[in-house]
C-alpha cells in the first residue's frame, strides 16, 4: 500500500474540514482533530524513515514513471534526511499544537486548519524531488506563515510584522522561481535529478550560475541570512508562541535544508571544479551571519526578539556547515538542527508561559517576577545551556562533526566562530533566566526602549495577567527540552545520520536512484568519533555563556570601571548594527537587492 | 531565440524592487510586488516560445506544426494562484494597517524597530 503521499494529502483534507464545519465544531472537537491528525502524520512519516534507511523511496504521483530515464511525472524522492526532517516538522506542529490546547482562550478551527496547512505544506517541502514543487510548498508554506504571524490581526505588531514578513519571502520566491525558469530553459526539465542528469559533465556556464545565485539568494531569504535576515525578528517577535516555535524550529531550516538538497542534486555537478570558492562564498555569508546574529541576540530585552537573533546566529552556524559542502559536516548540521529545534521550541514555549502569566515580554519589566514560576525558570536556564552546547546533549554531536569537517576542510577558525555564536546566544538566554526566573542582579538597563511598546502590547487582548499556569505549557517544553538532551544519546542515532547524510550527498547515486530506480549502490560511510578538542570547544562555550550572563547580571561596578574610551565605540557599534533594523519594508527590500548583487556577482566572479 | 523577453524580465524584476524601496505608501508596494512577480511571467513564457508556435492544443487538429511549450504555461498559471493569494493577503493587511495606524506610509509603522 501507497501511504507516500498521505502525510501530505491527510492534514489538507483534514484542514478544508476544520474549516468548514468551524461555525458548530466546540473546541474541544477541533483540538482532538487537530492533534490526532499531527500523531498520525508522525507515525505515517516515521513508516517511511525506516523504509527510506532500508532503501530510498522514488514515488510517481499518478504513476507517471520516468521512460528510459525521462521524467514525465512528478515524484516524492525520500531518502532519510528529508523524511526525518518532514518527521521533525509534523513532531514539532504535533507539539504545538498539543501546547496551545491552553494557550488561546478564543481560537476557533481556522487556528488549528492553518497549522495543519503548514505543516502539510513543510512535509510536502521535504519530500519533493521536483524544484517547481518545491517553490510551491516554498509559497504556501510562506502564506499560511504570514496568516499566522498576523493572526492577531487588530494589533499593530502583528500587521507590521506580518507585512514585512510576507514582502520580503515574496521576494525571495519569486527570484527562486526566476532561476528555476533559467534552469528549465537549459534542461527542459523539472525534476531535481533530471536536471543534474542534463547538467552533469558540463562547465557551469554564466546562466547557471545566475539561477543558482537566484535561487539560493531566495531560500537564503527563508534562512535569514544576512542581509536579507530583517523580517526574521519582526515575524518572531510578534508572531503567537505556538507559532514562533514552528518558524525558529524548521521552518527556517527548511531554507538550508533546500540549499543542500539543490546542491548535491543539481549543481555539484557542473560546479565540481569551483567546490573551493563557492565554499568561500557561503562560509563568508555563514561566518557574518553567525557573528551578527550572536551580537544582536546578546543586545535585545524583547525577550521573544532575543530569541529570534539566536536563531539567526544558529542559521549562520548551520550555513557555514552546509558550505562546507562535505558529509560529515552535513550530517553536523542535521543533528545541530534537531538540538537546536527542539531547544529553541521549548524556549518560545517557556517565553508563552511568561506572556500567559504576566502580560508581557519585557525583560526589563519582569526582573524577578519570574521567581513564582520556579520550574519553568530551571527549563529555562536548561535550554541556554543547550544553546551553548554544553558536552554530551544533542547539540554538541552536531556541533563536534561540524568542528571535525571545518579542520578537514581547510577553515580551521570556523569552530571559534561557533564557540563565539555559542557564548553569546547560550549566555543571553541565560541572562533572561537568572534575572526573570531567580531576579538576580538588578534590572538590565541595555536595550531600545522603542521596543518596550511592543513587547507590553501583545497580550492586551487576553486579559492582563492570570493566577496559573496550564500544566501542559510546562509539560510540553519539558518534554521537549528531555528529547533535545537524550536524542543524541540513542545508540546509532548520530551514525545513522551520519550514514543518510553520507548518501544524501552522493549525487550520482541520487540520479539513479530517482531516474532508474532499485536500489542505489551507496559508498560505504565513515563515522567519526568525538575528539577531546570538542570538549574542551563545548566547554569554552559553556564557560563563555555562563560569563556572559554574569557580567550582564552582575557585572555593573566593572563596567563602570571600563574606560571610555573602550565602551564607547562598542556601544555607538552595537547601536549602529539596530539601527538598521529599521522595521521600514523598503530598507528590508534595499537589504535584499544589496545580499542579492552581493551573492550573484561574487559567484560570478569565483565560480565561472 | 530573442534576448528581448529576458530583458524584459529583468527591467521588470528590477523596476519592482525599485517600486518596493521607494514606496510611501503600502498599496504601492504591494502593486510593485506584483511588478516583480510579473518578471517570473514574462521570463517563463519567453523560455517556452517557439518561432512560429501554435498554442499547445493537440485535440481536433492535425499535429503539424510545432507548439509553444505547455509546461511552462501551467506555471505560470501555479504562479498566478499563489500570486492572488498573497497579494489579498497582503491587501488585507495593509486595510488593518490603516486602520490601526491611520496611515499607509510604512514610516509611520513604527511598533517594530531595534
Amino acid at each position: 500500500m501507497h501511504i507516500t503521499a498521505l502525510p501530505f494529502a491527510v492534514p489538507l483534507m483534514a484542514a478544508a474540514l476544520l474549516v468548514a464545519v468551524r461555525h458548530w465544531s466546540p473546541r474541544l472537537v477541533n483540538d482532538a482533530v487537530a492533534a490526532g491528525v499531527g500523531v498520525a502524520v508522525v507515525a505515517m512519516l516515521g513508516i517511511l524513515l525506516a523504509r527510506s534507511i532500508h532503501a530510498p523511496i522514488a514515488y510517481w504521483m499518478g504513476g507517471w514513471r520516468p521512460s528510459h530515464s525521462v521524467t514525465i511525472g512528478i515524484s516524492f524522492s525520500i531518502d532519510p534526511i528529508g523524511a526525518g526532517m518532514a518527521a521533525f516538522c509534523a513532531v514539532l506542529v504535533t507539539s504545538a499544537l498539543v501546547y496551545s490546547w491552553r494557550y488561546f482562550e478564543g481560537a476557533d478551527g481556522l487556528f488549528h486548519a492553518l497549522m495543519l496547512i503548514f505543516m502539510a505544506a513543510m512535509v510536502g517541502f521535504c519530500l519533493t524531488g521536483d524544484v517547481f514543487n518545491l517553490v510551491v510548498f516554498f509559497e504556501l508554506m510562506g502564506a499560511v506563515a504570514y496568516a499566522l504571524t498576523a493572526y492577531k490581526i487588530e494589533e499593530r505588531g502583528p500587521i507590521q510584522g506580518a507585512i514585512n514578513f510576507a514582502i520580503s519571502n515574496s521576494v525571495g520566491a519569486y527570484a527562486i522561481f526566476v532561476g528555476i525558469g533559467l534552469l528549465y530553459a537549459r534542461t527542459g526539465a523539472l525534476n531535481m535529478a533530471q536536471i543534474g542528469a542534463a547538467l552533469d559533465g558540463h562547465h557551469a556556464d554564466a546562466l547557471v550560475i545566475v539561477a543558482m545565485a537566484l535561487i539560493f539568494i531566495g531560500f537564503l531569504t527563508k534562512a535569514a541570512v544576512i542581509p536579507v535576515h530583517f523580517w526574521l525578528a519582526d515575524a518572531h517577535a510578534v508572531a503567537p508562541t505556538p507559532v514562533c516555535v514552528l518558524f525558529s524550529g524548521v521552518m527556517v531550516e527548511l531554507g538550508i535544508y533546500a540549499i543542500a538538497r539543490l546542491y548535491w542534486t543539481v549543481f555539484a555537478g557542473p560546479l565540481a571544479a569551483h567546490a573551493e570558492e563557492l565554499r568561500a562564498i557561503l562560509i563568508a555569508f555563514g561566518t557574518a551571519t553567525a557573528l551578527w546574529g550572536a551580537v544582536m541576540c546578546f543586545a535585545q530585552r524583547h525577550i521573544k526578539r532575543l530569541l529570534a537573533f539566536s536563531t539567526i546566529s544558529h542559521m549562520g552556524m548551520f550555513l557555514c556547515g552546509i558550505g562546507l559542502l562535505s558529509a560529515h559536516a552535513l550530517a553536523g548540521v542535521a543533528v545541530y538542527v534537531v538540538g537546536h529545534g527542539l531547544t529553541k521550541g521549548a524556549l518560545f514555549m517557556l517565553c508563552g508561559v511568561l506572556l500567559h502569566r504576566f502580560g508581557t515580554i519585557d525583560e526589563q519589566d519582569l526582573h524577578g517576577r519570574g521567581r513564582i514560576l520556579r520550574f519553568a525558570g530551571v527549563l529555562f536556564a536548561i535550554g541556554g545551556l543547550l544553546l551553548a552546547a554544553i558536552p554530551a546533549v544533542t547539540v554538541f554531536f552536531g556541533k563536534s562533526l561540524l568542528d571535525g569537517a571545518a579542520l578537514e576542510g581547510r577553515y580551521p577558525w570556523l569552530p571559534a566562530v561557533f564557540v563565539i555564536s555559542s557564548m553569546f546566544t547560550g549566555g543571553a538566554v541565560l541572562r533572561v533566566a537568572g534575572g526573570v526566573f531567580a531576579g538576580w542582579g538588578r534590572p538590565w538597563a541595555g536595550g531600545a526602549a522603542e521596543q518596550v511598546a511592543p513587547a507590553r502590547e501583545e497580550y492586551d487582548e487576553e486579559g492582563i495577567s492570570r493566577d496559573r499556569t496550564p500544566p501542559l505549557m510546562i509539560i510540553v517544553p519539558a518534554v521537549l527540552l528531555a528529547a533535545a538532551i537524550l536524542i543524541g544519546l540513542i545508540p546509532g542515532a548520530v551514525p545513522g545520520i551520519e550514514r543518510a547524510a553520507s548518501h544524501f550527498h552522493d549525487h550520482a547515486a541520487y540520479v539513479g536512484w530517482v531516474l532508474r530506480g532499485g536500489r542505489p549502490g551507496f559508498a560505504p560511510a565513515a563515522t567519526t568519533h568525538v575528539e577531546a578538542y570538542d570538549y574542551l570547544y563545548a566547554a569554552g562555550a559553556t564557560i563563555g555563556a555562563l560569563a556572559l550572563a554574569g557580567l550582564a547580571l552582575f557585572g555593573r561596578p566593572l563596567r563602570r570601571r571600563l574606560p571610555a574610551m573602550l565602551l564607547r565605540p562598542l556601544v555607538a557599534a552595537v547601536g549602529g548594527l539596530r539601527e538598521l533594523h529599521s522595521g521600514h519594508i523598503g530598507d528590508y527590500i534595499a537589504w535584499w537587492t544589496a545580499g542579492a548583487a552581493l551573492l550573484g556577482g561574487s559567484s560570478l566572479m569565483l565560480l565561472t | 531565440m530573442s534576448f528581448l523577453p529576458f530583458a524584459v524580465a529583468a527591467w521588470l524584476f528590477v523596476a519592482g524592487l525599485y517600486g518596493v524601496v521607494s514606496s510611501r505608501n503600502l498599496i504601492r508596494t504591494i502593486l510593485s510586488l506584483t511588478v516583480v512577480q510579473s518578471a517570473t511571467y514574462v521570463l517563463l513564457l519567453g523560455v517556452g516560445y517557439r518561432h512560429g508556435g501554435r498554442a499547445p492544443i493537440f485535440a481536433d487538429i492535425p499535429q503539424v506544426s510545432t507548439a509553444v511549450d505547455p509546461v511552462v504555461q501551467v506555471l505560470v498559471l501555479v504562479d498566478i494562484v499563489v500570486e492572488a493569494t498573497v497579494t489579498a493577503l497582503l491587501l488585507a493587511l495593509a486595510v488593518q494597517a490603516h486602520k490601526r495606524f491611520g496611515s499607509l506610509d510604512p514610516n509611520d509603522l513604527r511598533t517594530l524597530r531595534d
